[in-house]
């Protein structure tokens, strides 16, 4: 059986990962992290860009466009939070009305649909809260959002059920040709394959540059981020972009699939590729812009705040394809619209590899994925049924987002499951509500000791060198 | 659908002194429902000194406190369920609860009386930038993991913020060895209790810097340090002041919500200053028969007063229960002056008590100085305060003549004057 590695778990390795698990091959993720999704697919918009934005022609442009559409069916095959809200672009100013006018004629060109322009008090009837200086605005019906790390998670659970291994705590180090492909992690260990394709999202230009001649430079490009309390849902209905200006980029505002606000990114090239940090310029702008568009919002709305990288190429587009050293595939550069894009690259990328292979077809596929059953979005009926079957939902371990150990035991022991407190986040939400995590970080910590047999001094919140006890008490 | 006359939510220090006065005032048909394996609260887990002062005249630790009362209870044996998270309470009275042994039940009360306590207020509450690494913790969940799971957090440690529990936590961390580095505080001033500033911090010289706060956290895996600085009178950071303090842990102890999700399905309508209900000279809420004590209504610094103000709510929602609605037009106390907010912030011209205590807490702090009550202008009420402070609560007890004077007037103001 042919061997493929692919070098890295977010989004765009663990989706390329679930579409050639359709193809009878052997395929193994090798990622750095502790688990998937912790890199730029954790930290994002989460918008499904409706493709306006992209430069016609580009490759940007091209899977944006396709993938917006694949979004329906696959969030309920591979049951992820996705819901087609719509979006809108504001402009503050008469004088930019021929950028919208601009923006609105390259949507067009890339086909996207149902683009309108609206006056502001329109916009105001749609969006009660926005800004009154708001003068126009261009509406995207068919832009959506997505929970970024759920789509990657539930990703990476499918692959991993269709055969696909994963091997976490790997980083990459070297890869060296010999007949094979011989790729080397840090930690001594070493893979053979067919094939490597590159996935390493702010350091794929590391992982290229390890093998082609051809070098590639990726910058990262933070966005910092603020996220409000679920109480501050009403705010906006649709994802409220700004128009970009003479004074830059614009903020975003935006729900999320699960009611919270969203505002950021900010846009500031950083030289430590893995520094998530926030800063406080970084929260202060981001809060300053979103606040006009929103003039109502307030710092008390606040519960947490993140960063997320832009591995920005600096030749501008995604650079997906077979490199110049046969069997060496770079998805590079995926940046905004990644996200979106992601499905339709996943297609393509399986696609060309499996003919490259010569890849039969894997007859066992099964293209379902069924996500844990959530107890906060239950009728009283079905959490009667769900308690009377696991006697687990019973038992309310996260008060904010109402997270019962029967999901959190869940998280832990399903396929590819959650092995610390962020992993057991991302999947459950324990954790993710007002209080941050204040009453059930231990609680969730017994449960993790418990159920992976492991000490309650190594339980950690996101892998190696992140324990949270350092010992007994006297 | 179980059918009771008063359901408690809460089995902390003000769910269990409201049972009790209840069944004393001749209730039976009593339930609490806590969502912890123990009753208790967060006393559980204040295994210091310093709890029962007023009440029992003794200095017992909180779990000794929790347990004179949880005793009380047993010993009247009041129905309680343990395991039982309350999910949803409505206007009608109806309450959801789950739990592992029942599974999804739904009682209907004539009264509910919500105790439910509050909560630590996070770091993304107060937008602190850094690194998101491991090592930062609300002081009362380091309090958990060292008082009952028996783990320490870390061995060099910085405190933000000065309030109660985070004092106890820098005491306690020193007990156990680890190196508390400084206590960092926004203000000119700290939200704890002078006596534990005495007692958690000069008696083991640790700093306490007033006026500056944690402008950034570095690490990777765990916190490697903190940068502080000293903050301008609009409270912004002198950058030019920023200090590096190496430590392997950041307690945050930077306020306290009032815990009020059920309360907002209920309908109770809430302050915006307290983040709690509001409620009158009964305890209750804007809503017929849901009633408020304990932290849940404001945050308390002593739970005796705690005790005393839920022995209220516990005997009024009897009362409730044998009366049914009565029409009450009220007299509006709000806060002026230096004082932030009062409790209750109304009261009934019916009201048929002989006294009632109002509860407050200052902006800053203030010397030598009144506690005054105004009704409709007039000064009904005067007590010097050479000291007040926002980490002290404090209590003006109003006798029958002036709450005649309070029952003929349209409105009543509380404030700080001159002495
Ligand atoms: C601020 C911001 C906002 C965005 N908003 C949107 C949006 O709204 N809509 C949208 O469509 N897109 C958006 N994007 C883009 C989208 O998030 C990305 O395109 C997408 O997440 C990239 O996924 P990835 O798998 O390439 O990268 P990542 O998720 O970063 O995954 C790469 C993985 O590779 C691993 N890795 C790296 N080096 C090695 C090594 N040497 N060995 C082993 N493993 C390694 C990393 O640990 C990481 O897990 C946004 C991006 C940012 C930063
Ligand atoms: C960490 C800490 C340290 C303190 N230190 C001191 C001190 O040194 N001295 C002093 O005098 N006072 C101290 N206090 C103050 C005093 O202890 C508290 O004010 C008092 O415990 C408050 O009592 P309570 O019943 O309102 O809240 P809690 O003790 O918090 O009890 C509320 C109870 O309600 C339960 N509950 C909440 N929601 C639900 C639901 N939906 N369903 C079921 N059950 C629910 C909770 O599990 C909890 O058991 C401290 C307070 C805290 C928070």
């Amino acid at each position: 059986m042919k061997k493929i590695i692919i070098i890295g778990a977010g989004v765009i390795g663990c989706s390329i990962a679930r579409e050639l698990s359709r193809y009878d091959a052997s395929v193994l993720v090798l990622e750095s992290n502790n688990d998937v999704a912790c890199g730029t697919s954790k930290a994002n918009s989460g918008i499904v860009h409706a493709g306006f934005d992209a430069k016609p022609g580009t490759l940007k442009a091209k899977f944006n466009i396709l993938g917006n559409p694949m979004f329906d069916r696959l969030s309920k095959e591979l049951d992820f939070p996705f819901k087609r809200i719509g979006a809108m672009v504001l402009c503050f100013s008469e004088q930019d009305f021929p950028a919208l006018t601009e923006l609105y004629q390259k949507g067009i060109k890339n086909g996207v649909e149902g683009l309108e322009v609206l006056m502001g008090d329109k916009v105001r009837e749609l969006e009660p809260y926005v800004s009154d200086k708001v003068v126009a605005a261009l509406v995207a019906p068919t832009s959506g959002i997505v929970g970024p790390y759920e789509m990657t998670i539930a990703y990476a659970e499918n692959a991993y059920t269709n055969g696909v291994s994963f091997e976490f705590n790997k980083k990459v180090t070297s890869i060296k040709q010999s007949g094979e492909w011989i790729v080397e992690c840090e930690d001594g260990s070493s893979y053979s394959a067919d094939l490597v394709i590159n996935c390493a999202g702010v350091f794929a230009d590391e992982i290229n540059n390890m093998v082609c001649d051809d070098k590639m430079k990726i910058v990262a490009r933070k966005g910092e981020y603020m996220l409000l309390d679920k109480t501050s849902g009403y705010i906006a209905g649709k994802t409220l972009f700004q128009l970009p200006t003479a004074m830059g980029k614009g903020i975003l505002v935006s729900p999320t699939t699960h009611g919270n606000i969203l505002l950021g990114p900010t846009a500031v090239d950083v030289d430590d590729k893995a520094c998530t940090s926030t800063t406080v310029e970084g929260l202060n702008d981001a809060f300053s812009k979103a606040c006009m568009s929103v003039p109502t919002f307030n710092k008390r709305m606040v519960i947490t705040q993140f960063s997320g990288l832009r591995a920005h190429n600096v030749d501008g587009d995604f650079v997906i394809g077979m490199s110049a050293k046969q069997g060496f595939y770079n998805v590079a550069g995926i940046e905004s619209p990644g996200l979106t894009s992601a499905p339709a690259i996943a297609v393509h990328v399986a696609k060309e590899v499996a003919e490259h292979l010569a890849l039969g077809v894997n007859a066992d596929f099964n293209p379902i994925r069924k996500g844990i059953k959530q107890f906060s979005t239950m009728s009283d009926d079905e959490r009667e049924k769900a308690i009377a079957e696991n006697p687990l939902y019973g038992k309310v371990v996260c008060r904010c987002e109402v997270v019962t150990e029967g999901e959190i035991v869940d998280s832990i022991n399903r396929p590819l499951g959650a092995r610390d407190l962020d992993g057991v986040k991302r999947r459950t939400r324990a954790g993710m509500g007002r209080c941050q995590s204040g009453f059930c970080t231990s609680r969730i910590m017994e449960i993790l000791s418990r159920e992976l047999g492991i000490d309650m001094q190594d339980v950690t919140k996101f892998g190696k060198g992140s324990n949270l006890l350092i010992g007994r008490v006297k | 659908m179980i059918e009771k006359n008063l359901i408690i939510i809460g089995g902390g220090p003000a769910g269990l002194a409201a049972a009790k006065a209840a069944y004393d005032e001749g209730e039976r048909d009593i339930l609490i429902l806590e969502r912890e394996q123990n009753l208790g609260g967060i006393l559980n887990q204040c295994i210091h000194n310093g709890f029962g002062l007023h009440t029992f005249k003794e200095e017992l630790t909180g779990p000794e406190y929790a347990g004179r009362y949880v005793k009380e209870v047993v010993a009247r044996g009041i129905e309680y369920k343990l395991g039982a998270t309350v999910i949803n309470v409505t206007k009608d009275k109806v309450i959801t609860c789950v739990s592992e042994a029942e599974g999804l039940a739904k009682y209907k009360a004539k009264a509910i009386i919500l105790a439910c306590g509050c909560r630590e207020r996070p770091r993304g509450g107060i937008n602190i930038a850094g690194s998101r690494c491991a090592g930062i913790f609300s002081a009362g969940t380091a309090q958990k993991l060292v008082n009952i799971d028996g783990y320490m957090v870390g061995k060099e440690v910085v405190i933000l913020g000065s309030g109660d529990i985070g004092l106890i936590m820098a005491r306690r961390m020193t007990f156990e060895g680890a190196k508390v580095k400084a206590v960092v505080e926004l203000m000119p001033y700290s939200s704890g209790l002078n006596r534990n500033i005495v007692q958690c911090l000069n008696d083991f010289d640790i700093p306490l810097k007033f006026s500056h706060t944690v402008v950034d956290i570095n690490g990777e895996g765990r916190v490697s340090s903190v940068v502080i600085a000293q903050v301008d009178e609009k409270l912004n950071p002198i950058m030019s002041t920023a200090e590096e303090i190496k430590c392997d842990t950041l307690l945050l102890s930077v306020g306290l919500l009032p815990e009020n999700e059920l309360s907002k399905m209920a309908g109770v309508e809430l302050s915006p200053i307290t983040g709690g209900g509001i409620v009158d000279d009964d305890m209750m809420t804007g809503v017929e028969g849901i009633f408020q004590c304990g932290n849940i209504l404001h945050v308390h610094d002593l739970v005796d007063f705690v005790s005393e103000e839920s022995d209220l709510a516990g005997r009024r929602a009897v009362a409730y229960i044998r009366n049914g609605k009565i029409s009450k037009d009220y007299v509006d106390v709000s806060a002026t002056g230096g004082v932030r907010y009062v409790v209750p912030q109304k009261i009934s011209r019916q009201t048929d008590c002989a006294t009632l205590k109002l509860k407050m807490r200052v902006a800053n702090v203030f010397r030598n100085k009144r506690l005054v009550v105004e009704a409709d202008g007039e000064e009904i009420f005067s007590k010097k305060r050479p000291v007040v402070a926002p980490g002290e609560m404090e209590t003006i007890s109003l006798n029958a003549t002036h709450l005649d004077k309070i029952k003929k007037a349209s409105k009543v103001v509380v404030s700080l004057k001159e002495a």
